[in-house]
């Protein structure tokens, strides 16, 4: 009987207990991201997710990247805790990670952590933790026209030098036709100008700084590289140059008016589509070029899913970030979308998929990604991680002054020797602000 | 003696007046037509004016990607809110430094519009952390405050100036006929301050519904207005100006039609005042 009695009082706790759990309101995500294609199309499928989870609801914040960055940047730096996921960049990752902003990643055993591409996980992870998992990753390429290149009658190789791009370049221009040998980009910004900037130095043996600290746009490889860039647009490029960001030459290309284009990889699948390209089946892809040295000029980026420390609700956060971007969810995607439409450059598994190998362009964005190396960017030794950038918090400020001096010398208004000779000492002056040289 | 104006005078006035208006309406023109292309030909070089392929599939894609209703709801809760706020706590403080200044009226009266010079960004962090120790973050509540408190130096100004067009002596003779300070505020003063005030109205809505430095901090998405619906369709990788457009144009075509409707009264309380 009393054993009857504690099973009864036993069962009745347990009910009490039980009933707000019961009666607990869904956990409602909130995730802050940008505007882009792969992310769009994600918030058309997370039905998928939420039958499987109705006990976490989803409220997407989307915003233009700038205005994304201050958000979430203002959240996290004062624990604001307004959102459970943030997307943010190869940037942020490492500084944001070793300040302890961001919650250690801790996934199931059926994500596959190892199937990660190598280059990307290394660039979101610190210390040995994952602090943001891949939604897409990318490199940068040169996108070309086959056409052109043949009537000049050159052959692209697979990886071209800087000095065999400056040859096509000369074949191809022909600007009474509007067609410009090369576009590459001229707007300021530390994710613009600077991005294609930096990582073409690297080509050069080039590199931001000495293991010192020291800023070295006063040596040899900066001045080639900024003298190559230089000559390239002057002659080859299209005129306003200084203005052209990414979406300004993808125009510029879908619409016949470039010869080649060095720029994400991302890119192929808008240069390929013939509901908006002029010349989708006239494109054809090259590895960066390179001087020789080891190393050549092409990016590495992945916008990823990652926890704020200040989130109320990180188990479900991380639910909800290994089904993003989980191998289920490149099935799911490929179902509904094409294989084309997967959001590529995350894992090795995608890539050797035969369905996904008939993409044009899959093979030379594994080559492109896997021939990045965020952890030794320049074939000098480097006191920092980033390929196009320097990850340290000054570098977004440092980055777009200094890419500011390049767009006034590709507009003319100054020379390479006038802008690098700004750029070191601007550079050199932030830093000692910043207490690098104490 | 009236001046003589010759018709060529008047031709060239007319001509000019039409392109300086032209100047002006021309980028909410080239918004709105925008909208109605498909993304490829917005980009076109050279522009197409008219001569393209229209469609409605941009608003289509807009209204499909985010509810616009919960947007335009929360601007119109701000704009209006703050602005009320603002004038509730104006007409008394206007009234103090135009009928009974002090030593330090015209010190304060530019201190309050130096703060208008501030960045606004300077200040960003602090009320941040204020807003998140009250729980303000993401809520009307605090979006009415802080938008109000941005646009006090304008309203105040501008009332300030109205009330100061008003002769003291009118109010000197409600007070000997026994108004009390509420009173005569309420019946004397507003009442002929009614122009002014309505423009001040206006103007402050128009300010408020454009706010985008606080509204895009401070907001995440209960509170969140259409500054934060526009501002989700730009990419940094891919072609949005047309969609772009589309959100603009829903953004602001409220704004614009108000404005339409109270140009009369907006130009008559902003050139003339408030009693002659």
């Amino acid at each position: 009987m009393k054993t009857h009695l504690h099973a009864l009082l036993g069962a009745v706790a347990a009910s009490a207990l039980a009933l707000p759990v019961l009666a607990q309101d869904p956990v409602t995500l909130t995730i802050a991201t940008v505007n882009n294609g792969d992310m769009i199309r994600m918030q058309g499928l997370t039905d998928a997710f939420t039958e499987a989870h109705p006990d976490i609801a989803l409220q997407w914040v989307t915003l233009e990247e700038n205005t994304l960055r201050q958000n979430v940047t203002t959240d996290i730096a004062t624990n604001g805790g307004q959102y459970d996921i943030m997307t943010i960049g190869t940037y942020e990752v490492p500084i944001w990670g070793a300040r302890g902003w961001l919650a250690p990643l801790n996934f199931s055993a059926g994500y596959d952590v190892d199937d990660l591409l190598p280059p990307i996980r290394a660039g979101l992870t610190v210390d040995g933790n994952l602090y943001a998992a891949p939604f897409y990753g990318e490199s940068s390429m040169v996108m070309y026209r086959a056409d052109l290149m043949e009537a000049a009658g050159l052959e692209m190789p697979e990886a071209p030098t800087w000095d065999f791009i400056e040859q096509a370049a000369t074949a191809m221009t022909d600007k009474d036709a509007g067609v410009y040998g090369i576009c590459l980009r001229g707007k300021a910004g530390w994710g613009e100008n600077m991005a294609f900037l930096t990582a073409m130095s690297n080509s050069f043996g080039a590199r931001w700084f000495d293991m010192d600290w020291q800023p070295q746009f006063d040596s040899p490889e900066w001045a080639a590289t900024i003298d190559t860039y230089l000559r390239l647009m002057e002659n080859y490029g299209p005129p306003g140059a200084s203005s052209n960001g990414f979406n300004e030459n993808l125009t510029l290309f879908q619409q016949g008016k470039c010869g080649m284009w060095i720029d994400a990889t991302v890119a192929a699948s808008f240069v390929t589509d013939p509901n908006n390209s002029t010349v989708a089946d006239d494109v054809a892809f090259a590895l960066a070029p390179d001087t020789g040295l080891g190393k050549r000029g092409n990016w590495l980026w992945a916008w990823s899913l990652a926890i704020p420390n200040s989130s109320a609700h990180q188990d479900a956060a991380t639910t909800f970030i290994e089904w993003a971007t989980s191998k289920d969810y490149l099935a799911l995607v490929a179902d509904h979308e094409g294989w084309a439409n997967v959001p590529p450059g995350t894992r090795t598994s995608l890539y050797e998929n035969p369905d996904y190998a008939q993409v044009p362009f899959a093979a030379i964005t594994l080559a492109s990604i896997n021939s990045a190396d965020p952890i030794h960017p320049s074939v000098q030794d480097v006191p920092y991680t980033g390929v196009q950038f320097v990850a340290i918090p000054e570098f977004q400020s440092i980055g777009t002054s200094v890419g500011q001096e390049f767009a006034a010398a590709l507009a003319g208004q100054k020379s390479a020797a006038d802008a690098l000779a700004a750029a070191q000492a601007l550079t050199l002056q932030e830093m000692e602000a910043a207490g690098y040289y104490d | 003696m009236a001046r003589a104006v010759s018709i060529r005078r008047k031709s060239l006035n007319t001509f000019w007046a039409w392109l300086v208006a032209l100047i002006l309406f021309f980028p909410i023109l080239w918004t709105v037509l925008t909208s109605f292309k498909p993304e490829a030909q917005a980009v076109a070089s050279p522009p197409l004016f008219v001569d393209f392929d229209w469609t409605l599939q941009n608003y289509r894609d807009v209204q499909a990607q985010r509810a616009y209703f919960g947007y335009f709801w929360n601007s119109v809760v701000i704009a209006l809110g703050s602005t009320g706020l603002g004038v509730l706590i104006g007409i008394p403080a206007a009234w103090s430094m135009a009928f009974v200044p002090g030593r330090h009226t015209r010190d304060l009266l530019m201190w309050m519009l130096s703060t208008k010079m501030m960045p606004a960004v300077g200040v960003l962090v602090p009320i941040y952390l204020i807003f998140r120790d009250l729980g303000l973050l993401d809520t009307r509540t605090g979006l009415v405050v802080v938008v109000m408190l941005m646009n006090l130096p304008i309203i105040i100004w501008m009332l300030y100036t109205y009330f100061k067009e008003i002769p003291g002596e009118i109010l000197e003779a409600a007070r000997m006929d026994g108004a009390t300070l509420g009173k005569e505020i309420l019946y004397v003063l507003t009442p002929m301050a009614v122009p002014g005030i309505a423009s001040t109205l206006l103007l402050n809505i128009i300010l408020a519904w454009n706010e985008a430095f606080w509204t895009l901090n401070l907001a995440v998405v209960k509170a969140a207005p259409l500054s934060k619906f526009i501002s989700g369709f730009s990419s940094p990788e891919g072609l949005f100006y047309a969609k772009l457009s589309a959100a603009s144009t829903m953004a602001i075509a409220p704004i614009l039609i108000l404005g339409w409707f109270s140009q009369k009264q907006l130009v008559r309380g902003l050139t003339f005042g408030a009693v002659k």
